[in-house]
């Protein structure tokens, strides 16, 4: 068994759920809503890239900021138009019109252009590198270097923008922070478009690694990103990092180990575990008393 | 400054603030006291627009607000100082204080402000980096109170700022309070602690059940036979 390699799959997909996760945690962190609907985009990242490549013969990067881009759009559509209304209303009927968005944006999709699967051009061919004596492929260091990369990015707009500040105040107390002239409406548009736009580009990386998209394929890696917002804490930006690495990694060991059967029910048991034994997640707050 | 003409408030069936009619005079110290659940905190929110009057219109320097956004409210120079003070615990003290100038684009104007706070504050200064959450109650108290002063209110609102604090705090605090009101900011305090109220204010309105039942001078209020058997402890 190739570890580095099995080390190296492991990363990325961990890197894949948490730039998904991220998404989760940021929506939840601020609206306390599980944006069920946050794989679908993740779905329609991986096909505006996979257009960007093929039908508009952009580059690699410029498909990527494309996805980005229309997906961050379509992230503050669906907050605007389906979630913002709801704010008030009891949490049960803004989880429900979340499964309504999900299931929109899939047979849309389909409706569109067809349940046939695509498969992604294969841009960096079979190239390998031979580290340490181990073999490993190229696209896997790329995953890799562009989600540290998105994710360096996501902390630093986070700490030290305005937007990113605002956020947070937005998030520990939303009126507290209308009284310092923060709109939240805005601030709630941008955390949508920030988390869209990570999981648009979490759908081009998934599918220049697993080469084959299809528009129900958002559905998994939505949920085990889910997964991995709560074993991270949900709120929580470090956690989602973390919970997603360490989900990707488990799931790779379990395969490589030759359980591959049971690959998707390992990411459930790690989340009924969390929930019984330690609800908060890793890097969770306690939930804060309002006096 | 500000006044308010006969404001209702309800929420759902209760009738929060029944006719509050009253005026803040540009420069002054104003003292709303009341107790527990009178209706103070519902009158500072319905003035800083996180709570809609049903009737009634409050008007800040000629200008009808009733109907405005509470972002709307504090670009017009009307800052709230809740109560519970409500710092965000996750930012630091500094960015707390940023927060609070979250709508100004001068920047030198702002870094004016912010040694003021300082000035005033001296511990806040060497808390800067610090997570707000990690303060002491005053410490807390005074970030609340530099926060709302970085957006340069006109009308600083001031909600129970001695509550839970040691009486040497509410010492500082009240000294503080007036400080700032020299330094030309309007204050409209809210207080249960009608001793230290009715020391630093110039005027003061009595509030019971969401209705005025009392106004006038500090100094006729302590003076008043019912505002001394039930404010100030006989």
């Amino acid at each position: 068994m190739d570890w580095l390699q099995q080390l190296l799959n492991g990363i990325s997909l961990g890197s894949i759920y948490a730039l998904i996760a991220l998404g989760y945690t940021m929506v939840y962190g601020i609206v306390k809503l599980i944006n069920f609907a946050h794989g679908d985009v993740f779905m329609l990242g991986a096909f505006i890239g996979f257009y960007g490549l093929t039908a508009l013969h952009l580059g690699f990067i410029p498909s990527i900021l494309l996805a980005m881009a229309i997906t961050s759009i379509i992230g503050v559509l669906i907050e605007r138009v389906a979630y913002r209304r709801l704010r008030n209303s009891p949490r049960i009927a803004a989880l429900t019109t979340a499964i309504g968005v999900s299931l929109f944006i899939e047979y849309t999709t389909i409706y569109i252009r067809g349940p046939q699967p695509e498969a992604y051009p294969d841009l960096f061919g079979n190239d390998k590198l031979h580290i340490l004596g181990a073999t490993i492929r190229a696209d896997a260091l790329i995953i890799l270097l562009i989600s540290i990369v998105l994710m360096l990015l996501l902390q630093w707009i986070v700490h030290y923008t305005k937007i990113g500040k605002a956020m947070r105040a937005v998030s520990y107390d939303a009126e507290a922070a209308r009284l310092m002239g923060i709109s939240v409406d805005r601030t709630i548009s941008w955390t949508f478009a920030l988390g869209s736009a990570l999981a648009g580009a979490a759908g081009v990386i998934f599918g220049l690694y697993y080469t084959k998209i299809e528009p129900l394929m958002g559905l998994i890696p939505g949920l085990k990103a889910f997964i991995a917002a709560v074993l991270g804490g949900i709120g929580s930006i470090p956690g989602a990092m973390i919970g997603g690495l360490v989900l990707g990694l488990v799931e790779t060991w379990v395969s490589a180990l030759g359980f591959s059967l049971v690959r998707d029910a390992v990411a459930f048991v790690i989340l009924i575990l969390i929930l019984l034994f330690m609800p908060q997640g890793l890097f969770g707050k306690n939930v804060r008393e309002k006096v | 400054m500000l006044s308010l003409e006969s404001i209702d408030v309800f929420y759902g069936k209760i009738h929060a603030l029944k006719e509050v009619s009253l005026i803040v005079d540009e420069g002054e110290i104003v003292t709303l006291i009341g107790a527990n659940g009178a209706g103070k905190t519902s009158l500072l929110r319905t003035i800083s627009g996180l709570v809609r009057a049903k009737n009634g219109v409050i008007r800040f320097r000629g200008e009808d607000i009733t109907r405005r956004r509470a972002e709307e409210i504090v670009a017009m120079g009307i800052s709230h100082v809740p109560e519970g003070r409500r710092i965000f615990a996750n930012l630091t003290v500094k960015e707390n204080l940023e927060m609070g100038a979250f709508l100004r684009k001068e920047k030198a104007g702002v870094q004016e402000d912010l040694e003021r706070v300082f000035a005033l504050f001296p511990r806040l200064k060497e808390r800067l980096r610090q997570a707000a959450g990690t303060l002491s109650g005053g410490e807390q108290q005074m970030l609340a109170i530099g926060r709302a002063l970085m957006a340069r209110p006109k009308l600083l609102l001031l909600d129970e700022p001695s509550m839970g604090l040691a009486p040497v705090l509410v010492q500082t605090i009240f000294s503080i309070i007036r400080e700032i009101n020299e330094q030309k900011t309007t204050i409209l305090l809210i207080e249960q602690n009608a001793h230290m109220a009715l020391s630093v204010a110039h005027r003061a309105y009595v509030i019971e059940t969401g209705r005025i039942v009392l106004s006038g001078t500090s100094e006729e209020l302590r003076q008043s036979e019912k505002v001394r058997a039930a404010y100030l402890g006989g």
